[in-house]
């Protein structure tokens, strides 16, 4: 880690003015930041605080959305009651993310701006050619130990997976980020590596997240968020599904179905195939799963995670089938 | 020297003496962060050292530019090959006489990727990590030989010590009724300890002293002196509390030969830890193994030949062999048998030891071997451990000191409800969940070796235990308190016991389970030895309270002294001990030989050449043990998770039933880790092991581990040691993994041999 410059940021105003400086990063809970600090990847030149800043921890409730601040914990949210009832997706997306520790000190604008798990991109020291941290240098990853790595939206220059929970739970129920005055939906948000795979989230320098707003709806209510690895904590996802469901008033047929993919793409992944091919239908197991094979079409593996290709598909199947059963 | 203040927990706490539950005396200590580990010394001048690894894994250093380091704020030094003093070569841990020639801590010649080439010393840590960065290495490089697998590996080097065959044993399987043939892998896996390696070296004129956390004290002051050619007693090694070792933090390794160089370059103290990546490369975890274990049976499922074939990787330049005929050629009776071991040299870090080495995947061969020959005849898994139970050793051919193992196997099985089994796979499910039971048997031997003690009854009637030997969190405070007080007679609380400093009397290594049977002989002799000055003094001395009485004996108990039959004086040992005008009284013990001489001494503390063979004499000595584990897998996904864990094992006598348990359980929850998590991973184009942090290498979390149950069925062994314990720390590990696969067979129908059993070899 190099010598950096500290910066308490006096305002909003002030620290996406300071963060638009060459070099400039901002800090919120740090837990990614550092933690890249440490392992070579990030370098800051200054690091601009803006954890004390007023007014950028709430989260707000009500029927038509759900705006939860830039700083509010992860921890936080995870255990907010109205957040548990009408999106419990968000809720358990929280809770099964990093560890108890690490929940109580990252933020949630800092969480959508984790970067990728991937060890070719954490050790530069090792591994020199990285798209991701030096356009044009190669990609590692491809040839190498590729068990958690991508297997959609991939490109030829980076199979690097996003790591999150949280934000697939925000890409199935269209969340919205908040950069100041301006928003972007969350699928939009994240951006898919094509020949660019440095520029991972549709925001510039001197923006910053200030919230996000998760809209209301019936599906969103009715939701869950499954994640299957091998260890039952403290893992990332070997696959995950963020569900959310809304029968017609039959209790049977599906009005709204929300799909989203974990731990097997680039980015939070939305799965619109398998949300199109079942709504309007019964509910019935066989279709379900076969339904939810759509969920990994146009997947490409590179060995050794192929597995996540046949994983994905059951995991999606469970989740809406585990909402279905509740009614 | 943080004294423990004995508190009592919770209503498990028991009798303070020899076998009762008492809480680990370090215990608040550590839990309000009063102990103060090794490289948590605050000194004058402290300078941080930072280590520069290689890229490659194997090749030559061509050049190390060390310009920009230099130049860097805070930079004291640089260390490359070329400017590190030299250092002589130091006898390995047997002792064997070194070749005459220099030892270089820092590598020119690089055999695996991680290898120490340069160091960075500096005023701060962040000045020397931003400076590390900054020195540039180049490299002519090589093609290397990437693990076991790779097709250059070849078949290695078969090491004869490690033959074991007796009878027929091909001819026999030939003509078996029932054969069955299955080849097991592990992987390489790491100790993780949560204390990082790292020390902080001090120079003094030519005395040298090392605060690093150790399971050897006096072996890695050998080392030390050794390197630097000083005599032994001018290295001093320091290290009052480990935080965690397994087996990793036995020996002086490189790092630590880069940190005293610097000091002494320096003239100032330093400091060195390893980051979390550096411990997966600066030393060596268990080597990955393969074994091919092929049994004969009849159609009753008894054995007639057991033919086993056992691979270690070692590095390109040490010799790590892991005993993988351990378990196999004791745990089942065979009139046929066969096993041999090679060892094949890779491009990595030489292996080490790591809980149980050589036992533990020994057992994951044999105990699912016997699972597959028990489907294969269709006899029940622990049915037929019970028909080919060994009476005695089928090696040695010898009589098992004890062995409780069928005691274990019928506790356990009670226990755990095994006779509610249902034998076929596939047979047991819920919902989703396929369930699966399993049981597989361990063993380690009892490793004798010798330690030495001093007890000292003090003028306020308190007694002070000395030794040289450690707690990585064991438990040693807390059971040579229990002996000493049991010995003289004195309360728990009155016993401060100090350890971790070479300049306290000499102990062994602590590894293979063999610290608490020597050190509590130890201090029973010597308490024993103290009691009866005290005692003496007591009867002989003219200014006694009890020289009047003419009694033979007397009895101290809490700390008071009264006659046999109750009569005459009862005064406090402090009371006697200034009746008699003495501050204190002071006594060694040991568990060596009789009349062994200095030289004796000094090669059996500071090697492992002096070991007794557990097969000494007349009898074969070992601790035993039964696991039953349930599984429950999940049809669609292949995530496997523990739900119950029944074990019954035979460590002897317990010094302390609660920590015995507390390591028992500790132990379980290593080899769940190790059967369903733990695998380093190597990219196979750079050698390097790419899942190098705890967030990538595996090791179980809280919520995988389910209540265990761990069930005491030992007696006291008095062949093993002197108050009749036998081994703990390592034995509850082994056998766990295969008691894991096996109920992973039983749930699912799929046998998985290659571990970890992570859920892509399901699905």
């Amino acid at each position: 880690m190099r010598d950096f410059s500290y910066l308490r940021a006096a305002s909003v105003d002030a620290a996406r003015q300071a963060a638009a400086l060459p070099g400039a990063m901002l800090l919120a809970g740090g837990t990614t930041l550092i933690d890249l600090a440490k392992c070579g990847v990030a370098e800051p030149e200054t690091l601009v605080d803006i954890t004390h800043l007023k007014g950028l921890n709430g989260i707000e409730v009500s029927e038509r959305s759900a705006i939860i601040g830039a700083l509010a914990k992860m921890g936080h949210v995870a255990d907010h009651a109205d957040i548990k009832s009408r999106f419990p997706a968000v809720s358990e997306a929280l809770w099964q993310a990093a560890s108890a520790q690490i929940r109580n000190m990252a933020t949630i604008g800092g969480n959508l701006m984790q970067r990728t798990r991937c060890p070719y991109f954490r050790d530069p020291a090792n591994f020199p050619a990285c798209n991701k941290r030096e356009p044009g240098s190669g990609c590692s990853a491809i040839g190498g130990v590729t068990k958690g790595h991508a297997v959609l939206g991939t490109s030829d220059a980076c199979i690097a997976m996003y790591p999150g929970d949280l934000a697939v739970a925000l890409v199935a129920f269209d969340a919205v980020v908040h950069l100041g005055q301006s928003q972007v939906p969350v699928d939009d948000f994240f951006l898919l590596p094509g020949t660019t795979p440095d520029r991972e989230h549709a925001i510039e320098p001197g923006e910053m997240i200030t919230a996000i707003e998760i809209p209301g709806s019936a599906s969103a209510r009715r939701s869950t968020y499954l994640k299957i690895r091998d260890r039952q904590s403290y893992e990332f996802a070997a696959a995950s599904a963020a569900v959310g469901i809304e029968f017609e008033a039959d209790g049977r047929t599906i009005r709204d179905l929300r799909v989203a993919l974990g731990g097997v793409a680039t980015k939070p992944w939305r799965a619109r195939a398998v949300e199109d091919a079942l709504k309007g239908k019964v509910l019935e197991p066989d279709a379900v799963r076969a339904a939810s094979l759509l969920a990994v079409e146009g997947a490409t593996d590179h060995g050794a995670n192929h597995y996540k290709i046949e994983l994905a598909p059951r995991v999606v199947a469970r989740a809406i089938l585990k909402m279905g059963e509740t009614a | 020297m943080t004294v423990h203040n004995i508190r009592h927990g919770d209503a498990s706490d028991g009798a303070e003496a020899v076998g009762g539950r008492l809480s680990r005396v370090d215990g608040p200590a550590k839990i309000t962060g009063a102990a103060k580990y090794a490289v948590e010394q605050q000194l004058e001048g402290l300078a941080y050292a930072v280590l520069v690894e290689s890229t490659i894994a194997s090749g030559k250093v061509r050049a190390i530019d060390t310009n920009a380091a230099e130049a860097a704020p805070g930079v004291l030094q640089v260390l490359t090959p070329d400017t590190i003093i030299s250092l002589r070569t130091a006898a390995d841990w047997f002792g064997t006489p070194p070749p005459d020639k220099p030892y270089c801590p820092l590598a020119r010649d690089i055999s695996f990727s991680g290898q120490h080439v340069a160091a960075v010393v500096a005023e701060t840590f962040e000045q020397a990590v931003a400076a590390a960065a900054l020195v540039k290495v180049s490299y002519d490089e090589t093609p290397s030989i990437v693990d076991l697998s790779d097709a250059k590996a070849g078949d290695g080097i078969p090491i004869d010590a490690m033959t074991k065959e007796w009878g027929d044993a091909q001819g026999a399987f030939a003509s078996a009724p029932v054969r069955i043939c299955a080849a097991y892998n592990t992987p390489r896996e790491y100790q993780a300890p949560m204390e990082p390696h790292g020390l902080i070296a001090r120079w003094e004129g030519d005395q040298l002293t090392v605060w690093e956390p150790s399971q050897w004290l006096d072996g890695m002051a050998r080392t030390y002196a050794e390197w630097f050619g000083v005599p032994f007693e001018n290295v001093r090694l320091v290290s009052p509390y480990i935080g965690g070792g397994f087996g990793s933090k036995a020996l002086a390794l490189s790092h630590g030969a880069v940190a005293a160089c610097a000091a002494k370059m320096l003239g100032r103290p330093v400091r060195l830890v390893m980051t979390r990546p550096q411990t997966f490369t600066g030393y060596g975890g268990r080597a990955a193994t393969r074994q091919t274990v092929t049994i004969g049976a009849d159609r009753q499922g008894k054995i007639q030949s057991i033919v086993h074939r056992g691979v270690n990787e070692t590095s390109m330049d040490g010799m790590w062999v892991e005993p993988l005929g351990s378990v196999t050629s004791i745990m089942y009776a065979t009139p046929n048998f066969s096993s041999r071991q090679n060892v094949v040299r890779v491009n990595s870090v030489m292996p080490g030891a790591m809980r149980a080495p050589g036992e533990n995947p020994s057992a994951f061969g044999i105990e699912s071997a016997i699972d597959e020959l028990a489907y294969e005849v269709g006899i029940d898994p622990l049915e037929i451990r019970l028909r080919n139970y060994a009476e005695q050793d089928p090696h040695a051919k010898k009589a098992w000191s004890t062995r409780q193992l069928r005691e274990a196997f019928a506790t356990g099985a009670e226990r755990f409800g095994w006779a509610r089994r249902t034998s076929e796979p596939r047979s047991m499910r819920d919902g989703n969940q396929l369930i699966g039971w399993g049981v597989a048997a361990g063993t380690y031997p009892v490793r004798r070796a010798y330690g030495e003690a001093i007890v000292r009854i003090l003028a306020d009637g308190s007694v002070e235990v000395e030794s040289s030997s450690i707690d990585m969190g064991q438990g040693t405070y807390t059971i040579l308190a229990q002996t000493a007080a049991e010995t003289v007679g004195v309360r728990a609380d009155d016993v401060v016991v100090k350890l971790g400093d070479s300049r306290f009397p000499r102990a062994g290594v602590t590894g293979g389970s063999r610290l608490a049977g020597v050190m509590t002989g130890a201090v029973y002799k010597a308490a024993t030895s103290a009691l009866d000055q005290l005692v003496g003094l007591a009867i002989s001395d003219p200014r006694s309270p009890f020289h009047a009485l003419q009694a033979n004996t007397l009895v101290v108990a809490n700390g008071r002294i009264g006659s046999p039959r109750g009569d005459g004086p009862d005064v406090s040992i402090a009371e006697l001990l200034k009746s008699v005008g003495r501050d204190h009284i002071e006594a060694t013990g040991d568990t060596m030989p009789a009349n062994s001489t200095p030289e004796d001494r000094y090669k059996n503390y500071t090697t492992i050449a002096m070991a007794l063979p557990h097969t000494e004499g007349d009898y074969s000595r070992h601790s035993w043990c039964a696991h039953f584990i349930e599984v429950r897998v999940d049809e669609d996904f292949g995530t496997v998770r523990v739900s119950r864990v029944v074990s019954a094992l035979d460590s002897g006598r317990l010094y302390n039933p609660k920590l015995a348990e507390s390591q028992w359980k500790g132990g379980i929850i290593m080899g769940i880790g190790q059967a369903l998590l733990e695998e380093g991973i190597v990219d196979r184009r750079h050698g390097r092991i790419v899942n190098n942090n705890l967030a990538d290498y595996l090791v179980p979390t809280n919520a995988d581990i389910p209540d265990i149950e761990v069930i005491s069925v030992g007696i006291p062994d008095l062949h093993s040691s002197v108050l009749g314990g036998k081994g703990v720390g390592e034995l509850a590990i082994v056998g766990v993994a295969p008691a894991i696969a096996n109920a992973v067979f039983h749930a699912t129908g799929k046998r998985v041999r290659d571990l970890p059993i992570t859920l892509e070899k399901l699905i």
